[in-house]
């Protein structure tokens, strides 16, 4: 399906190896397509609802929000870091844009209407800004970034609570409501959006030379200094682009869900770690890519939808999904452990 | 010799390919009790590809393998460890973030009755052991805190004190100086002595010939000879190894060389009173275009450390750095790197990609110069492929995992990758570890370019062949401070191993 290596074509690998060893080598790609084709096929035959035009539709328009901001995290991902603050940020960032733009009277926060156009860049800068704070601390200061974005959760979370103190704002610039619940000839506006930035991502990682970098420092970090790269700017400019994804995900977010409030987005926090996790990118970086991200993407919305067209204990849902990324994370782990034997 | 009894271990016909290469067909090896086996054979020649086969690393092959007599196939290397069999990789695998003493002791830690590790038990035999090997370090110390060499010492330590009865050593001394070899080579003999069974395998042929009771000479991927190492000779060896005539490719350097008057150009480097800690002082000199510096000393005079700070990744407490006659303090290695220094450190682990097609390691340091934004594949490629042409990287298929190249050939992907950006200043740290004879003179002629084109060149290696294959000038490194230069003058490896 995807990954790193536009250049050599899986052909190259195939003939100067043989097959099983390729295979092995590409089992993080192959794993989770198997997977998505199997609970695809599962829910198909569980429930007659399911594979209709109209829900897979539904599905698309699911992961939409935890697309845009999986765009990011892969980036972060490749390189061997982790951000913790993506949800926290997503949902500072609608709450900021919401925050600039007038509001019905019976709302009852103490806001600052500004032209769309302004409230959208305000929002915009202030998930720059905090991506910025992320990177230096990494980066300058040598703050691991589990704990840096851990820290930024909370710092964006409480940015989010003073700005709504606790009230619900909904009206946000036309634009982002048009992009967040609008659709053009029936196909949401979000799931373009998705897509877009899911193929930009792609793009920018494939044929970029900045992409190249984001591999190599991912994959061996020290040879990449020895090779005399800039190395703490590359990790600082994948926190910034994981947390402008997070700022435009919360944007959309808050306009397709209608309201901008504290905690919204808590669940996509797991949901976007998940989707670039199962999708095979590998957690020790280097390995994977956009292309993963969006088989994982399917596999997570497949799940949660396929769950709600089956008969099952709403509370028995949360541990499957539980079991499932515990099931990725050991192949991902696996699959790694495997292509360092092949290339023994 | 043991020729009259049986061996311990016999291989016959052993075949190995991987995927279309095949690194071994058909070889006869066999290996007695209470031996010492050379064994010799150009880069990728399939040495470690046999010996990982011994040790259980890689399972499948086809051939018959005999221990004892009886017929056996090792599923892992946990097999060939019960049975006896441990080996030292070429490459280190060492556990950097553990510490020293879990490292020696790795996979049978002394643990009490409840299965707790005894941790004080377990570091004072790891000091233990290290030191009747002459090693003299913390055993709690992380040991990826240590210079390589050091590192390499406590990985041969662990394998000889294993207790296992065959001993695999795959290119033992390649971070190792004079001193520790000798150290190594005495615990060899006695280790032969008691009965252990040792393969040992160098490029350096003179080391074989001293230690060794047997040689085998290896060449693409065939067996091609064995004798006693008594009724051999190195020029006799190094022709079996790559077919010519190749007494003149390895000059022995015993016999005072004359080092030329200096008539280089301007200066390209100064290095003024730079100290560093415990491991620099007040270290001065000057990097001339056109030249090739070379800088001497054991393991541990802070060779690596003034590599490091020439390249930017280490910050000097004091001293200042020159490039061109401009002051420079570099805040990275990219920034050093657009000052137009390049460094290939000693270690292969630390300088590349091992998942990532040859091409793209090579590329990366020309890549901001061929592609603004997008990358260009084609023209990656097709310098690639110049580069593995020129210095003969084996196989020359840029698209393969750099991975499944062999040690030496690595170590030639490495210096491609600065040979195309090309520097002003090139920083090369054991420029020719782990290559046959026929490569070290690849080096040599490759260098000896880079040098007439007005680079200036500084090689720092713990090994004095090297420094006196290459340099033009040499600095003598001791306990972080330059004792002696060698300019203009006669020298020999005597005195250089005199002044160190
Ligand atoms: N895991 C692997 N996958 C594919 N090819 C391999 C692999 N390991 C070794 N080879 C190939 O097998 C051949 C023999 O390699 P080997 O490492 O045994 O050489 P060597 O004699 O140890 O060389 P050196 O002196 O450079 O260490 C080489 O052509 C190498 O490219
Ligand atoms: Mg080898």
């Amino acid at each position: 399906m995807t990954s790193s290596d536009s250049a050599t074509t899986p052909a190259d690998h195939q003939r100067s190896r043989g097959l099983a060893p390729f295979l092995r080598s590409q089992m993080r790609n192959i794993a989770p397509f198997l997977t998505l084709i199997f609970l695809s096929a599962f829910f198909a035959i569980a429930s007659p609802s399911f594979a209709t035009i109209d829900n897979v539709g539904n599905i698309l328009t699911q992961v939409s929000v935890t697309g845009i901001i999986a765009v990011g995290l892969t980036f972060v991902i490749l390189c061997a870091e982790i951000d913790l603050s993506i949800a926290s940020i997503a949902n500072v960032t609608g709450i900021a844009v919401a925050y600039f733009t007038l509001q019905e009277s019976y709302v009852n926060i103490a806001n600052v209407p500004m032209p769309g156009f302004a409230a959208i860049l305000l929002a915009l800068a202030l998930c720059a800004l905090l991506g910025l704070v992320n990177a230096l601390g990494l980066t300058i200061i040598g703050i691991p970034s589990f704990i840096m974005t851990l820290a930024m959760m909370q710092i964006a979370a409480g940015v989010s609570a003073l700005l709504v103190r606790g009230q619900i704002a909904y009206k946000v610039p036309p634009l982002i409501t048009t992009l967040g619940s609008g659709s053009i000839g029936g196909i949401p506006w979000i799931v373009i959006v998705a897509a877009v930035m899911l193929l930009g991502g792609h793009l920018v990682l494939t044929y970029t030379r900045f992409g190249r970098y984001v591999y190599m420092v991912g994959g061996n970090r020290e040879a990449a200094e020895f090779a005399g790269l800039n190395v703490k700017l590359i990790l600082g400019s994948v926190m910034v682009i994981s947390a402008v994804c997070s700022g435009i995900g919360g944007m959309l977010g808050v306009a397709h869900f209608g309201s901008a409030q504290q905690n919204e987005f808590d669940t996509y926090l797991l949901d976007s770690i998940a989707a670039v996790v199962v999708g095979g990118t590998s957690l020790f970086g280097g390995r994977g890519g956009i292309g993963n991200t969006i088989v994982g993407l399917f596999v997570l919305g497949v799940l949660n939808n396929g769950l709600d067209h089956v008969n099952i204990d709403s509370f028995l849902k949360i541990l499957i999904r539980g079991l499932i990324l515990l099931a990725a994370l050991i192949i991902n782990v696996y699959a790694q452990r495997l292509r360092e034997q092949a290339a023994d | 010799m043991s020729q009259g009894r049986s061996p311990i271990l016999e291989l016959n016909q052993i075949t190995k390919a991987f995927g279309g290469v095949e690194a071994l067909r058909g070889v006869d090896f066999a290996l007695h009790a209470g031996e010492i086996h050379g064994l010799v054979g150009e880069n990728g020649a399939g040495k470690s590809t046999l010996m990982k086969i011994i040790a259980g690393v890689h399972p499948e092959f086809s051939g018959r393998f005999m221990l004892d007599g009886k017929e056996t196939r090792f599923r892992s290397t946990r097999d060939a460890h019960a049975a006896g069999i441990g080996m030292v990789h070429q490459e280190l695998s060492v556990a950097p973030d553990l510490t020293v003493a879990e490292n020696v002791f790795l996979g049978n830690q002394p643990t009490n009755r409840l299965g707790f590790v005894q941790w004080r038990r377990m570091a004072r035999e790891a000091g233990e052991q290290l030191s009747r090997f002459g090693i003299d370090v913390d055993p709690m110390t992380r040991l990826g805190d240590l210079p390589i060499g050091l590192q390499q010492l406590i990985e041969i330590a662990r394998v000889l004190f294993s207790g296992a009865r065959i001993i695999i050593l795959d290119e033992p001394t390649s971070a190792l100086s004079p001193p520790e070899v000798e150290r190594l080579f005495t615990t060899l003999q006695k280790l032969r002595d008691e009965g252990t069974s040792i393969v040992f395998i160098s490029h350096f042929i003179e080391d074989i010939l001293r230690v060794s009771d047997v040689v085998t000479v290896f060449r693409n991927g065939r067996k091609i000879a064995a004798t006693a190492s008594a009724d051999t000779t190195k020029g006799a060896l190094i022709e079996a190894m790559i077919g010519r005539g190749g007494e003149k490719l390895e000059h022995s350097y015993t016999d005072d060389l004359m080092l030329p008057q200096s008539g280089a150009g301007s200066v390209v480097l100064k290095v003024d009173q730079l100290s560093l800690r415990r491991s620099l002082q007040d270290v001065s000199f000057e990097a001339r275009a056109g030249e090739v510096l070379g800088i001497y000393g054991f393991m541990g005079c802070g060779q690596l450390e003034l590599s490091r700070i020439l390249f930017g990744k280490l910050r000097p407490d004091g001293g200042t750095l020159a490039v061109d006659g401009a002051a420079k303090t570099f805040r990275s290695t990219a920034a050093a790197r657009r000052a137009g220094i390049a460094l290939v450190p000693e270690s292969r682990r630390a300088m590349l990609f091992h998942q990532e097609p040859v091409y793209k390691n090579i590329s990366i340091s020309i890549l901001e110069r061929i592609s603004a934004l997008l990358l260009k594949p084609v023209r990656e490629r097709a310098i690639a492929q110049r580069q593995v042409e020129q210095l003969q990287i084996r196989p020359p298929v840029v698209g393969l995992d750099l991975g499944m190249l062999s040690g030496g050939n690595q170590q030639k992907v490495a210096l491609a990758k600065w040979l195309a950006y090309p520097p002003r200043l090139l920083v090369l740290c054991e420029p020719t570890r782990g290559m046959d004879v026929g490569a070290k003179n690849d080096v040599i002629n490759i260098v000896r370019d880079l040098r007439a084109k007005g680079l200036a060149i500084i090689v720092l290696s713990t090994e004095p062949e090297t420094v006196l294959s290459l340099a033009d000038r040499i600095l003598v490194l001791k306990r972080g401070a330059v004792v002696r230069e060698f300019a203009g003058e006669a020298v020999s490896k005597d005195r250089l191993l005199e002044a160190a």
